[in-house]
């Protein structure tokens, strides 16, 4: 399990940097999409999540030893919601810059560069 | 002392950015409640100081939590002293936005996101905790986003799409280091993080770099050093002028402060790590100036020279190379003596900058001149802060670039001294350029536009105030430079930072006890990975 998660971060982070790469716009929202997904799911795989039992106890009880670690999945949380807001805020800016400059093409968006 | 009053700023900084949303009808309501606003924020970031300079560390637990469980707040005096000069760019920018000359103050949203953008930095400069510095790095960010696309504008929106995404993949690197840190340490605090990396760094040094070299990645895409900075020049001379000013003064150099911070107080100290950062800072400093020698565009310029002067603020850091105490003290005095130089040198620049633009419509050199006989008032502030961050004497850069020097002279460090003198040489170069197009050179054909009489207080007044302090600070260094070597002396006690904040619990290594029983975590496999590499 630990490895079919780590090869999936892997992919996920091989296919966000090749989507960045590209020279489309739309691709390049793509792979800052894949880019969040890959960060969630490698925060995921940092916490030991073989451990499943919930870490919810009454006050005279001790602490299951396979209880699960709630920071992380707290911490994806904050990540998910945040990256949710910044995603829908680059979408519509790529969406008005392609109104503003006509193409998707990154290499043509050379005017403040000059 | 443990006090939650280290909310103050933070809160108020909410607040400010919830009435000015209210007031989103009536631009006069949400001008005046602005001012109000960024008054009291400066005076509680002055309190949050005054309360520094008595305890030298304040500590707050949020909802009570101890320290490693809850997110605790600390300030320490260089975590005060930027918080202050927040307060006053944020006051200063804030009166200069009320001249709208080029849409800001009309728009509707810019007062929530300049809030938005004050309340992001101040909670990164005070916040004890490396989760929490990442949200409130997206809160400025996501602040930082709507400001640069305020105008719509063709340029501006093709700046913002390098700023986003840059940033955008900044944050993804900080996030996944995070992710490594906390399944290494099993912990966020930085105060007990700084605890358990020294227990981890004696077992696994190659986790302890890799770790360190993800954070420096992405502290340096958003600080702009050398082959991360490519998103600033790009954007920074599109938006309007306050949003370029705010910028300038604060987003990278919450950067480079996150930079001190975690390579101080985090990380055990890495000489690996401050070689890597020496030789950044020199190249940084080199190109940057470089890049605003070959431009002729008055913004342009001044962006790249951002760059350039990351470089200068940076080296303190690469100089704790140097295993002399006294050395490294000198070193991390004269990068914040230098940071808070540069704060008001280079927003004072872009504030000219805009009043050039707002009396001519044009920031491009070869359409300007014959200035010093139109507006010689502005010529005189434009000489004043030119000066000073070329570092000519009597004005504060001299003295900022003199410690700086002296400290790499004192290390024996040759080479760095003298690529320090040779950029701050190109830098009076590229000042006189625009001192020569803009001011000196005869061109008829410049017209003059006037600007209404109480519009002229909130041009001018921010530029005077930046320009006393930066000759208040020239002819008395002595202040400013004890109070920083004092914090430079606090931030290098890592263990009073660790007493202060008083994380319960003895650190210990879990996962090397897993480890050991055959279990596959990832730091052992990334322990295996590295030594591989190795």
């Amino acid at each position: 399990m630990f490895w079919l998660m780590a090869i999936i971060v892997g992919c996920l982070f091989t296919g966000a940097v090749y989507l960045l790469q590209r020279r489309s716009s739309v691709k390049l929202i793509f792979g800052l999409l894949l880019l969040g997904h890959a960060c969630s799911l490698l925060i995921f795989v940092s916490s030991d999540f073989a451990k499943s039992a919930p870490p919810i106890i009454k006050h005279t009880q001790s602490l299951p030893t396979n209880s699960a670690d709630p920071v992380p999945q707290a911490l994806i949380l904050t990540a998910i919601v945040i990256s949710f807001a910044v995603q829908a805020f680059v979408a519509v800016l790529f969406k008005v810059n392609y109104k503003a400059i006509k193409t998707d093409d990154i290499d043509e968006m050379r005017s403040t560069e000059s | 002392m443990i006090t939650n009053a280290l909310i103050i700023p933070i809160a108020s900084c909410l607040l400010n950015m919830a009435i000015s949303m209210v007031f989103a009808k009536d631009i006069r309501y949400q001008k005046i409640s602005t001012l109000i606003g960024l008054g009291v924020f400066l005076l509680s970031s002055l309190y949050v100081f005054s309360l520094v300079a008595e305890h030298t560390r304040v500590v707050a637990y949020l909802g009570s939590w101890r320290a490693p469980f809850g997110i605790s707040l600390v300030a320490d005096r260089l975590s005060a002293l930027m918080l202050l000069v927040t307060g006053l760019m944020g006051l200063l920018v804030g009166i200069y936005s009320l001249f709208d000359f080029d849409g800001v103050g009309d728009s509707v949203a810019f007062y929530p996101s300049f809030h938005a953008l004050l309340l992001g930095v101040s909670g990164a400069f005070l916040t004890g905790d490396m989760f929490n510095l990442y949200v409130w790095f997206e809160v400025m960010l996501l602040a930082s986003f709507v400001l640069l696309t305020l105008t719509k504008s063709k340029h501006c929106l093709e700046g913002a799409l390098k700023y986003v995404s840059l940033n955008l993949v900044s944050s993804a690197i900080f996030l996944s280091a995070l992710g490594i840190l906390y399944s290494v340490c099993q912990s966020l605090n930085m105060a007990d993080l700084y605890q358990r990396l020294s227990l981890v760094e004696a077992e696994q040094p190659y986790l302890i770099l890799i770790m360190a070299f993800m954070f420096l990645v992405s502290f340096g895409i958003k600080a702009g050093l050398f082959p991360l900075f490519f998103w600033l020049p790009a954007s920074y001379h599109t938006p309007p002028t306050a949003v370029t000013a705010i910028f300038s003064a604060l987003l990278t150099k919450v950067g480079v402060y996150c930079l001190f911070r975690v390579f101080i107080n985090v990380f055990p100290a890495n000489d690996t790590i401050y070689t890597v950062v020496l030789v950044l800072a020199c190249l940084t400093m080199i190109l940057g100036v470089l890049g605003a020698v070959s431009k002729f565009e008055v913004r342009k310029i001044l962006s790249f020279h951002i760059i350039s002067q990351i470089g200068y603020l940076v080296l303190g850091l690469g100089l704790l190379l140097s295993n002399d105490y006294e050395i490294a003290v000198a070193a991390v005095a004269a990068s914040i003596f230098y940071m808070i130089h540069n704060i008001f040198a280079k927003t004072s620049l872009f504030l000219v900058g805009g009043a050039i633009k707002a009396k001519t419509s044009t920031n491009e050199l070869a359409s300007l001149g014959s200035m010093i006989k139109l507006s010689p008032f502005l010529a005189v502030l434009f000489l004043i802060s030119a000066f000073s961050l070329a570092g000519i004497p009597p004005f504060s850069g001299f003295w900022a670039k003199l410690n700086t020097v002296f400290v790499s002279v004192q290390g024996e460090f040759w080479l760095v001294a003298f690529l320090a003198l040779a950029a701050s040489i190109l830098t009076l170069l590229s000042m006189m350029k625009i001192w020569n197009e803009v001011f000196w050179k005869k061109n008829d054909e410049v017209e003059i536009l006037e600007i209404a009489k109480k519009n002229r207080l909130f041009l001018y007044s921010p530029i005077i105030v930046l320009a006393v302090l930066l000759i208040v600070v020239g002819l008395q260094p002595s202040y400013l430079y004890d109070y920083s070597k004092q914090a430079a002396k606090d931030l290098l006690d890592r263990q009073a930072y660790v007493e202060a904040v008083a994380p319960i619990g003895k650190p210990s290594i879990t996962h090397s006890a897993e480890s050991s029983e055959g279990e596959l975590t990832i730091s052992s496999v990334l322990e295996k990975i590295t030594q591989y590499l190795y």
